[in-house]
């Protein structure tokens, strides 16, 4: 089981290594988005309440941060559809190994990718004027994995379902830019209107957010540290469990 | 080791939706026997394969590889089992050692021993010199060749290929089947394939037939052809509805129209053709006289032309 996990984590960082195109686009997208978004905005944007130095690149260093983790995630389960379409995938599942570790694999492959992104726009924090001190590397390195964990398990059950990467960015836009942009990382919920306010909090990445925002800036006007690690790890678990469940039916295709 | 069949179908169905892809197909592999599933595209032979490979599941019936039942112990007929696809299941951005290496874990071999098998299984299909090449930068033929040395490296009981020969040039398959022969004589491997040709199907030991999702006909390639009788007569003509029943009443045999021909089985078969030809002056174009082929098999089974 560990073999086959540790193996399927492998080929996916070999993969993206060997793919330059998706290791510049992975890294430049989020920065570029966060200097010309936060400096566009940041000049008519008044935060409700919670005004702080550092302006809007400051608040949104956060956000910027889980929109790499989530970009990783979505590009690391695209491959899914790949592997579907050109054939890998069919072999890995008739091999004798539990489905629970086939999804692991992948989970664990995107998590990975994921955390050596955010750890190289991490080093932008100081532009940013955010500092990160050796005390708070483990509660920051905690928040990133679970949220990498799970909005890569959010990538694989959709990826499960579409036979076309195309179907994919639809969905990117319809549902996990949103989710983004509601989970208090482009704005913060005490700021938003009251009908969004619900929808921000049944929003399973508004809490990974929230615990980004609470360690790197001190702020967060979602939900607290312990609820935020708590939920982000049941989101994380409950797509393990609902990746499982599919990849073990066999009534399709 | 149980000394019982390889694989047993019993009564198979696969819906998909309304269509149905098999109605209820039955069969059994021996151990060491080169099994073929013929069948033209839509016959339901792909299906099969896919449920015997533990992909998708059977709407209904039995099988199990080994004695291991594919529905309800998939994980243990999946280690009797080397699966070879249609598309090669290869990572081309990998080498072709990397992708033995990953397919050597999921089935919990590593270290020393792997590298080993990753070698030998390379080796015995010629390709251990192009084990650092990326799979993308090999032929068609290489990467198939690279697919069987994957599939084979668990050393499985039961190998099970889908079109093995589609994509390989005539030198290519003779090189796969020259294996998968010694494979059956020297380590006893089964080997159930499906193909869409008649010669391929011919090298195999037993046959089985698929039509429209039911199995039409059983047995060795010989058993099988010996059924049609003697010879198979093809007739051409202006008319061939009237050809067909003209020649039915006067020789008293069965002519059957077949894709707008008059096909007639016969154990004289040639010994008919002059009589045929003086019986119908000019109503006819040409008649050819063969040994019946598997093809024939088909036809004699289906009433169709196999396409």
């Amino acid at each position: 089981m560990w073999l086959a996990i540790y193996t399927l984590w492998l080929r996916d960082l070999v993969r993206f290594v060997r793919q330059r195109s998706r290791v510049v686009g992975a890294f430049a997208t989020p920065i570029v988005f966060w200097a010309l978004l936060g400096s566009g905005l940041g000049g008519s944007f008044s935060m409700g309440g919670a005004e702080r130095a550092g302006g809007y690149l400051h608040f949104f260093f956060p956000g910027t941060l889980a929109l790499i983790v989530l970009f990783t995630a979505i590009f690391s389960t695209i491959s899914l559809i790949e592997d579907r379409q050109l054939g890998f995938l069919q072999g890995v599942l008739v091999a004798p190994v539990s489905r629970a570790a086939i999804v692991l694999g992948k989970m664990l492959g995107g998590t990975t990718l994921a955390l050596v992104q955010a750890g190289v726009f991490l080093l932008l924090a100081p532009v940013a004027g955010i500092t990160v001190s050796a005390a708070q590397l483990p509660a920051l390195l905690l928040v990133l994995t679970l949220l990498a964990f799970a909005l890569t398990g959010l990538g694989f059950v959709i990826a499960w379902w579409l036979d076309s990467t195309q179907g994919f960015h639809a969905i990117m836009n319809l549902l996990l830019v949103p989710m983004w942009v509601l989970s208090g990382a482009v704005f913060p919920a005490s700021g938003a209107a009251p009908w969004l306010r619900p929808l921000m909090r049944v929003n399973p990445m508004t809490y990974g957010v929230s615990g980004l925002q609470e360690i790197l800036i001190g702020q967060t006007s979602g939900p607290s540290f312990g609820t935020a690690i708590t939920a982000t790890l049941l989101f994380g678990l409950i797509m393990l469990g609902a990746g499982t469940v599919l990849a073990s039916r066999r009534a399709q295709g | 080791m149980t000394a019982g069949p390889s694989i047993v179908v019993e009564a198979v169905e696969r819906r998909f939706g309304p269509r149905v892809a098999l109605a209820g197909v039955s069969f059994t592999v021996e151990p060491g026997e080169i099994f073929g599933l013929l069948g033209p595209n839509g016959s339901g032979k792909t299906t099969l394969f896919r449920i015997v490979s533990t992909l998708i599941e059977a709407t209904a019936g039995r099988v199990a590889v080994a004695g291991h039942d594919v529905a309800t112990d998939a994980q243990a007929a999946r280690r009797q089992l080397g699966v070879v696809f249609q598309s090669p299941a290869l990572d081309v951005r990998l080498t072709a050692r990397e992708n033995l290496r990953h397919h050597g874990h999921l089935y919990g071999f590593h270290g020393k021993d792997l590298e080993e098998r990753i070698t030998a299984s390379l080796g015995a299909l010629g390709v251990a010199e192009r084990a650092g090449d990326l799979v993308a930068k090999l032929s068609g033929g290489l990467q198939r060749r690279v697919e069987v040395a994957k599939a084979l490296l668990p050393r499985p009981r039961v190998l099970v290929l889908d079109e093995p020969s589609s994509g390989l040039d005539p030198n290519a398959r003779r090189e796969l089947w020259d294996l998968l022969r010694s494979l059956r004589d020297t380590v006893g491997t089964t080997v159930v394939l499906t193909t869409h040709l008649m010669d391929e199907a011919a090298r195999c030991d037993r046959v089985a037939i698929l039509h429209h999702g039911r199995l039409v006909a059983l047995g060795t390639p010989d058993e099988l052809t010996r059924i049609v009788g003697g010879e198979v007569l093809w007739v051409s003509g202006a008319d061939p509805e009237n050809l067909a029943g003209g020649i039915a009443t006067r020789f008293g045999v069965d002519a059957r129209l077949v894709d707008g021909r008059v096909r007639v089985e016969h154990p004289g078969g040639h010994l008919l053709v002059p009589q045929i030809v003086e019986a119908f002056p000019g109503a006819i174009e040409a008649v050819t006289v063969s040994r019946p082929t598997l093809e024939d098999v088909f036809v004699h089974h289906t009433g169709e032309r196999f396409e």
